[in-house]
C-alpha cells in the first residue's frame, strides 16, 4: 500500500484476497503446519499451534512492524515482498518452507532457498499467487533462538539471524542458521551447519562457527556497510547458538 | 477571594476538544466549491526547465488548469519572494520564484501547479506532465561548495557564499598566547528536519464581494504571513485574514512564509474558488525547510587549573538552496557563545553556504543547540585532557549567581550587549548531578564493566535566550455576560497557551477558567501579532496579559467605586465581581460593569470613562530572559553493534517564574526527546548529485516511545527582573542542551576506547570504527 | 505519452462501488472509488475528521482507527475493504452519555497531549492494547504505543496517561 501511496505503482487492476477465505489460517497436519499466504501476522505471534510446534516464529514475529501492522499483514505478503531482513522470510528458511504458488497452469511447489531471485523479486510468475507455506516442525528434541539488531522497535533489521539445533546424546545432530539482511533473501549457512554437526556444543565450537559466519558475503547500503553487516552476522550466529542452547536447556527465551 | 493560579498544575483547557476528534487542523476545513491543487515539483537538484509539456494533463476530466511561470507571468507578476529578515551581512540575498522561472535549484522546488475537482486527479495529472530539463551540476557538500571550482548552486551567483558572521569579544589573542594549554576539536553537527506530525496545507478564499482574501495555514506565524502576502500582492495587509487553524506541530519551518502561500490565495483569485493544498509527508521532506550541517572547527585555551581564557573557531553552515529566512539560524548559531561560561575571550567566525539543498530555517532550539554542542564538547575535552572531573571544569567556570545581570561582551545584531538576566547555574549543576545520582556513578560504570557492559554518564549545561522581541499583545475584555474575552496575537502548535494565559487572566480579575474565552491565531481578531518562536510567548504574552487584566481590574474597581460608593482601597475581585472587601452583599458584577460601559442608543457612558471594560497591552520583556540548566544522560553501548541505549535521563532546568509545571515539563520532555532523537537517529541523506535519499519514515528515523528513557525533572526558580512576572521561556531549553549530553555519555561509556565522536547523529556502524580504533 | 482515459472512462473501469458500514456504531452507506483509501474515506466522505493522515506509508500511526476489535493504519487499507465492518474512530471512544472514556481522562490529567494531532492514533491504538493487555508494565505500554510517533510530547507522560487508564479501567470492571 505505502508503494501505491506514492505513486511508485500504479496497477490498473488489483484484487482483493482478503475474501478468498481458503487462504486463511494455520492447519496441523500430522507432520507439518499448512498455511494460507493470507494468515495474519497476528494471529502467527498468537497461534497455539505455532508456539507449541514452532515458537521460533513467533520468537521472531515479536519483532515484525507494531501491533497494527501485524492485524493486516500476512505470512504471504512478507514473503512475496521479500525484504532483505524480513523476519519470517528468515525463519521459512531456517524451517526450509515450501512454498505452494497457483497460476492459471495450476499449484507449483517451490523451495524457499528457490523463492528469492532477485532484490524484492521472488520467484512468481505474473499469472501466479502464493497460496500456501508448508513449514515442518522439528520434532526431536532442539533449541531454538532469534537475534536481530534494529535501530528502533519494529524496524526492518539490519542483520538477523535464526537457529535451529537438535541435540541427540549430547550431540549437535542437525543445525540450521538461516540469516537476513546480508543479501536478496536469507542465506543459509550450510559450512556452518555442517561444522556443527555432530560436535559437542561448546564455546570454542561456537566461537568457531561465528568466524566461519563472518565470512559469508554480505550487502552494503547508504546506512551499513559489508564489513558491519559481516561483524553482526559473525557475532550473532554464535550469540544465537548460546541462546538455542540455553533455550534448549530451559534456561533461556530463544532471542536477544 | 482569587484564587492561585500562576504556578498551579492546572488541566489544559485546549485537551477536551483535541481527546474527542473535533480539533480543526487545515485539512479538515472544507470549504463550498473548494478546488484542490498539487505542485509538479523538481526532480533534480540543479537544472533549467526546457519544457514543460501540460496539454495531456490539462485534457484530463476534473482538471480545472495546469500552470507554469509562463502561464502566471502573463497576468500576474510572479517575481522572487521577498527576504524576510534581510541583514547587510547577507551577501547574495537569492531568494525562489513561488514557481520556477526556468533554473531550479533543489529537489521539491515548484515547477508547476495543477488544480482539479480533487487531490489524486491533480496528482494523476502529473504524472502526465512531462518536464525536460538541462540538468547542470550540483553543489550539496558545504565545504566543497567554498572551494574555488565547485559548481555554483546558482548558475548566475558569482560563487556558493551567502554571507559571513562573526562573534568577537575580548583580547583573544593574548588569551590563546598566555594560556597553559590549547585543545582543537572539529566535528560536523547535522540537526534534522521539522516533522510536525501533521504536515503544511493552505485554504484559501477570496470573497469577490468584498475584496477580501481569507487564509487557513498551517503556520506558526499568521501575521507575518499576512505581512509576507501583502507586501508580495502589493495590496492592503487589512484586507487579509491569515487564520491559523489547530496546528499540529511547528517547530520552526512552520514559522515562514513558503511559495504555497502565495500560490493557493493566487489561484483561490484565478479560478475564483476556494483552494485547498495539503502537503504530504513526501512532499514534506524537501518542500519543508530544514536544518542540516554544520562543520565546527573550535579551540579553546585554557589554564592549567581548566579555567577557559578564550574560544576560536569557524564555522561552516550548509544554508541549502535559498535565503528565505535571512541569517536568523547563523545568528543564532554563534550568539549562544560562550554559553553558561565566563570566558573573556571569544572570536568565531561563520559561513553560511548556498547547498543545491532544501533552504534552511530554525528548527527547535535554532542555531543555539550547535552552539551550546560545540562548547561542551571542549568543556568535555578540556576534562579529560588535565583530568579534571567533567562538573568541576563547568563549576569553575560557570558565571556566578553574585554576577548576574552578566554581560558577556557579545553584542546582539542591534548592538545591545548580551547579557544573562538572572540564574544560579552551579545550583541547577548540582541538582541535575543528584538527580542523576551522580555520586555512585563511577561504582555502578565497573560493576557494569565488570560484567562486560558498558555505561556513560554525560553532562551538558546551557544557556538559552528567550522571549525575542518586538512584542506579542493581549485584549482582555469582559462582556456583558460576565465572561472574559481574551484575544492575543500568538499562534499556538499545541504549547497550551489558551491554558496558561487564562492563569494569568483568570488570577488577575478572580474569575475561573472556565470563563475565561482565549481567541488567537487569527489576524482578523487581534491586529499586530509576531509568531511563536524562539521560546518567545510566555515571556512576551505572559507579561501583556497580566498588564492588560490589571488594567481591566483598576478600571472595574474605579468604576465599582463609583456604583456602590466606596473608596477603591476597600474594594477587592472575587468571583467574578467587584465587592466591598469581605462583603459579598455589597458587590457589582464585572459583567454588569461591563454593560454599563458599553451602554446602548440613548444611555450614557460614565462620566471619565472610555467605553468598554477591556485593556490591550503589547508589553512583553525589557530584554532577553536567559533560561538555563544542565542536563544529565545515562547510556549503555553496545560494543557489538555500536547501539546506543538511554537508560535515564536527568533535566535541572530554570525557566524564571513557572506559570503551569505541567505544561513546562511537557514542553522540556518534548524538547529532550527531539535532542536525543538528533543525537541519535535523524538523518537527512542527499547523494552527491543532490537527490534525497532518506525521504520516507522508514529511512528517516525520529524517536519512537520505546528507545527514550524517562525523563526527571526538578526546577530551579531565578525569576527575571525583565518583566513583571518574572517568566522565561522554555519550548527549546529541552533540546538545546540534549544533543551534547548523550555524545557525552557515549564517549564516557567507550573511555577505554578512546573514543572521540566527530559527528553526529551517531551511527552504530560509526561508532564500531571508533571502538576498533 | 499515452492519452489519459476520461475520467467516465476510467470511473467506468473503477466502477464505484457501493459499500455498507458501521461506524462507531451507527449504519453508514457511501459509493466510493475502489482507489479511495480508509482514512479519506472516513475524514472527507464521512466527514469523520478527527482520524489524522501524517505518512500515508504506515509508519507513524497517526490514521490507527479500530476494525472490528483490531487497531489498523487506515492509510494502509481501501475504503471498499471494510464493508461489512465495524469501524470505531476517535469520535466513537467516548462513553454513549458523552462523558470520556478512561483513556481519554487519564491523557487529559497527564497531559498526555499537546498539538493533539497524533492522540486520537494514540487513543485507538491504546483502547485495544488495553483490553487485551489490562496489567501492562511501562515497557509494554512503550512497545503497544511504538507505532505511533508523537513530535510533541516525548511519550513519558502519555506513558503515565496509559498506566492510569489500566488502573481505572480494571477498577471499573471493563
Amino acid at each position: 500500500m505505502p508503494m501505491l501511496n506514492f505513486r511508485i505503482l500504479s496497477p490498473e487492476h488489483i484484487i482483493d484476497l482478503n475474501k478468498v477465505s481458503d487462504l486463511f489460517g494455520i492447519k496441523e497436519n500430522e507432520n507439518h503446519l499448512s498455511i494460507g499466504s493470507m494468515t495474519r501476522q497476528s494471529e502467527l505471534l498468537n497461534s497455539p499451534i505455532i508456539i507449541q510446534s514452532s515458537p521460533l516464529i513467533s520468537r521472531a514475529l515479536g519483532y515484525v512492524g507494531h501491533d497494527q501492522t501485524r492485524n493486516r499483514g500476512t505470512i504471504g505478503g512478507s514473503l512475496c515482498h521479500l525484504d532483505p531482513a524480513a523476519e519470517l522470510c528468515i525463519v521459512a528458511s531456517a524451517y526450509n518452507a515450501e512454498l505452494t504458488v497457483t497460476g492459471k497452469k495450476g499449484d507449483r511447489v517451490i523451495a524457499m532457498s528457490d523463492w528469492p531471485v532477485d532484490f524484492l523479486t521472488p520467484a512468481l510468475n505474473d499469472d501466479e499467487i502464493l497460496t500456501n507455506i508448508r513449514i515442518t516442525p522439528w520434532q526431536g528434541s532442539h533449541g531454538f533462538c532469534f537475534i536481530e539488531f534494529a535501530r528502533r522497535e519494529g524496524d526492518f533489521a539490519i542483520v538477523a539471524v535464526a537457529v535451529l539445533i537438535e541435540i541427540t546424546d549430547h550431540v549437535i545432530s542437525k543445525a540450521s542458521i538461516a540469516l537476513g539482511g546480508v543479501a536478496a533473501g536469507p542465506v543459509r549457512l550450510h559450512e556452518v551447519e555442517t561444522l556443527l554437526t555432530g560436535q559437542s556444543p561448546g564455546q570454542e565450537l561456537f566461537k568457531e562457527a561465528g568466524l566461519l559466519a563472518k565470512k559469508v558475503d554480505a550487502m552494503s547500503d547508504i546506512n551499513f556497510s559489508t564489513d558491519y553487516r559481516k561483524r553482526l552476522s559473525g557475532a550473532f550466529t554464535e550469540r544465537a547458538l548460546h541462546g538455542a542452547m540455553a533455550q534448549f536447556k530451559g534456561e533461556g527465551e530463544g532471542h536477544g | 477571594m482569587s484564587v492561585r493560579y500562576i504556578g498551579a498544575e492546572v488541566q489544559r483547557m485546549e485537551d477536551l476538544r483535541l481527546l474527542i476528534g473535533s480539533g480543526r487542523y487545515v485539512d479538515d476545513i472544507t470549504r463550498d466549491r473548494m478546488l484542490h491543487v498539487a505542485f509538479v515539483r523538481s526532480e533534480h537538484a540543479h537544472a533549467n526547465i526546457k519544457n514543460i509539456d501540460t496539454e495531456n494533463a490539462k485534457m484530463l476530466d476534473g482538471v480545472h488548469g495546469v500552470l507554469t511561470y509562463q502561464d502566471i507571468t502573463s497576468s500576474f507578476d510572479l517575481k522572487r519572494m521577498g527576504q524576510l529578515f534581510p541583514a547587510p551581512v547577507i551577501e547574495q540575498n537569492i531568494t525562489q520564484y513561488p514557481v520556477a522561472n526556468e533554473e531550479v535549484c533543489y529537489v521539491g522546488e515548484i515547477v508547476a501547479v495543477v488544480v482539479a475537482e480533487n487531490r489524486a486527479i491533480a496528482e494523476d495529472a502529473i504524472e502526465i506532465i512531462n518536464v525536460e530539463y538541462d540538468v547542470m551540476p550540483a553543489i550539496i557538500d558545504c565545504r566543497l561548495a567554498l572551494e574555488p571550482n565547485a559548481p555554483k548552486a546558482h548558475k548566475n551567483s558569482k560563487d556558493n557564499l551567502v554571507g559571513i558572521i562573526r562573534t568577537s569579544f575580548g583580547e583573544i589573542d593574548k588569551a590563546f598566547k598566555t594560556a597553559d594549554h590549547i585543545f582543537r576539536r572539529s566535528f560536523l553537527q547535522h540537526r534534522g528536519g521539522c516533522h510536525a506530525m501533521e504536515c503544511r496545507g493552505v485554504v484559501a478564499e477570496h470573497d469577490r464581494s468584498e475584496n477580501t482574501l481569507t487564509l487557513w495555514s498551517s503556520t506558526q506565524c499568521p501575521y507575518l504571513v499576512r505581512r509576507s502576502l501583502a507586501d508580495y500582492l502589493g495590496e492592503n495587509e487589512e484586507s487579509i485574514r491569515v487564520i491559523a487553524p489547530d496546528v499540529g506541530g511547528g517547530f520552526g519551518p512552520k514559522a515562514g512564509f513558503y511559495p504555497e502561500e502565495i500560490m493557493v490565495p493566487f489561484l483561490a483569485r484565478f479560478y475564483g474558488r476556494p483552494i485547498k493544498w495539503i502537503e504530504d509527508r513526501h512532499e514534506h521532506f524537501v518542500a519543508t525547510t530544514t536544518q542540516r550541517d554544520q562543520h565546527w572547527d573550535v579551540e579553546v585555551a585554557c589554564n592549567a587549573d581548566g579555567l577557559i581564557k578564550g574560544i576560536r573557531g569557524e564555522v561552516t553552515h550548509e544554508n541549502g538552496a535559498y535565503v528565505p529566512y535571512g541569517f536568523l539560524l547563523p545568528f543564532t548559531s554563534l550568539t549562544p557563545l560562550p554559553g553558561p561560561y565566563a570566558v573573556p575571550a571569544v572570536d568565531v567566525s561563520l559561513k553560511a553556504v548556498f547547498t543545491n539543498t532544501t533552504p534552511n530555517s530554525p528548527v527547535r532550539g535554532a542555531g543555539r543547540p550547535y552552539a551550546i554542542y560545540a562548547v561542551e564538547r571542549l568543556i568535555e575535552t578540556i576534562s579529560k585532557n588535565l583530568k579534571i572531573d567533567a562538573a568541576e571544569v563547568r563549576r569553575r567556570n560557570f558565571v556566578k549567581e553574585e554576577q548576574m545581570p552578566y554581560a558577556t561582551g557579545a553584542l546582539l545584531r542591534d548592538g545591545s550587549p548580551v547579557k544573562y538576566d538572572s540564574g544560579n547555574y552551579h545550583s541547577c549543576l548540582d541538582k541535575a548531578l543528584v538527580l542523576a545520582d551522580h555520586a555512585s556513578f563511577k561504582d555502578r560504570q565497573s560493576s557494569a564493566r565488570d560484567d562486560g557492559r558498558h555505561i556513560g554518564m554525560g553532562i551538558s549545561s546551557y544557556v538559552e535566550d528567550t522571549g525575542l522581541g518586538p512584542y506579542e499583545g493581549t485584549t482582555v475584555r469582559v462582556q456583558p455576560n460576565g465572561k472574559v474575552l481574551v484575544r492575543s496575537g500568538s499562534a499556538s502548535q499545541g504549547q497550551g497557551h489558551h491554558t496558561f494565559i487564562a492563569q494569568i487572566v483568570a488570577e488577575t480579575l478572580a474569575v475561573s477558567l472556565e470563563d475565561i474565552v482565549f481567541e488567537s491565531g487569527d489576524t482578523g481578531k487581534f491586529p499586530h501579532g509576531v509568531g511563536t518562536i524562539g521560546s518567545r510567548i510566555a515571556v512576551n504574552v505572559g507579561p501583556s496579559a497580566y498588564e492588560a487584566a490589571n488594567a481591566v481590574k483598576d478600571k472595574a474597581i474605579k468604576l465599582a467605586s463609583e456604583t456602590l460608593e466606596a473608596a477603591e482601597q476597600d474594594l477587592e475581585l472575587s468571583s467574578g465581581k467587584v465587592q466591598v472587601k469581605g462583603v459579598e452583599d455589597l458587590s457589582v458584577s464585572l459583567g454588569d460593569l461591563a454593560r454599563t460601559l458599553s451602554p446602548k442608543a440613548g444611555g450614557k457612558v460614565p462620566s471619565g470613562f472610555v467605553p468598554s471594560l477591556e485593556a490591550t497591552s503589547y508589553t512583553g520583556s525589557n530584554g532577553s530572559p536567559f533560561a538555563s540548566g544542565t542536563n544529565v544522560a545515562e547510556v549503555e553501548v553496545d560494543i557489538l553493534t555500536g547501539n546506543v541505549k538511554l537508560i535515564n535521563y536527568s533535566v535541572a532546568h530554570d525557566c524564571g517564574t513557572i506559570i503551569n509545571p505541567k505544561i513546562v515539563d511537557g514542553q522540556i520532555i518534548g524538547g529532550v526527546v527531539h535532542g536525543i532523537g538528533n543525537a541519535l537517529f535523524e538523518r537527512m541523506i542527499y547523494s552527491e548529485g543532490g537527490q534525497p535519499l532518506t525521504n520516507t519514515y522508514a529511512d528517516y528515523l525520529l524517536p519512537l516511545a520505546t528507545e527514550m528513557p524517562n525523563i526527571a525533572i526538578v526546577h530551579e526558580e531565578s525569576p527575571s527582573p525583565l518583566n513583571v512576572l518574572g517568566v522565561k521561556g522554555v519550548g527549546e531549553g529541552g533540546t538545546i542542551p540534549a544533543t551534547a549530553a548523550v555524545v557525552a555519555a557515549v564517549e564516557n561509556a567507550l573511555e577505554e576506547f578512546n573514543v572521540e565522536i566527530d559527528y553526529y547523529p551517531i551511527n552504530p556502524q560509526h561508532l564500531t570504527e571508533l571502538i576498533d580504533g | 505519452m499515452e492519452p489519459w482515459p476520461s475520467l467516465k472512462e476510467r470511473e467506468k473501469g473503477m466502477a464505484s462501488r457501493k459499500i455498507s458500514l458501521k461506524l462507531n456504531g451507527c449504519e453508514v452507506s457511501a459509493t466510493v472509488e475502489p482507489r479511495l483509501h480508509l482514512a479519506d474515506f472516513l475524514r472527507h466522505t464521512l466527514g469523520a475528521t478527527g482520524t489524522h493522515l501524517g505518512c500515508e506509508h504506515g509508519v507513524c500511526g497517526a490514521c490507527t482507527v479500530n476494525v472490528d476489535g483490531d487497531a489498523i493504519r487506515s492509510c494502509l487499507m481501501f475504503a471498499i475493504q471494510v464493508d461489512g465492518k465495524n469501524v470505531t474512530t476517535i469520535e466513537g471512544i467516548a462513553n454513549p452519555d458523552k462523558t470520556l472514556h478512561p483513556i481519554q481522562e487519564a491523557f487529559r490529567k497527564h497531559h498526555g497531549l499537546q498539538c493533539g494531532f497524533c492522540t486520537p492514533g494514540m487513543i485507538i491504538t491504546l483502547e485495544a492494547f488495553l483490553k487485551n493487555h489490562p496489567n501492562p508494565t511501562e515497557f509494554e505500554i512503550r512497545k503497544a504505543i511504538s507505532g505511533n510517533i508523537c513530535r510533541c510530547t516525548g511519550y513519558q507522560p502519555i506513558v503515565a496517561a496509559a498506566m492510569e487508564a489500566a488502573t481505572n479501567l480494571k477498577n471499573q470492571g471493563q
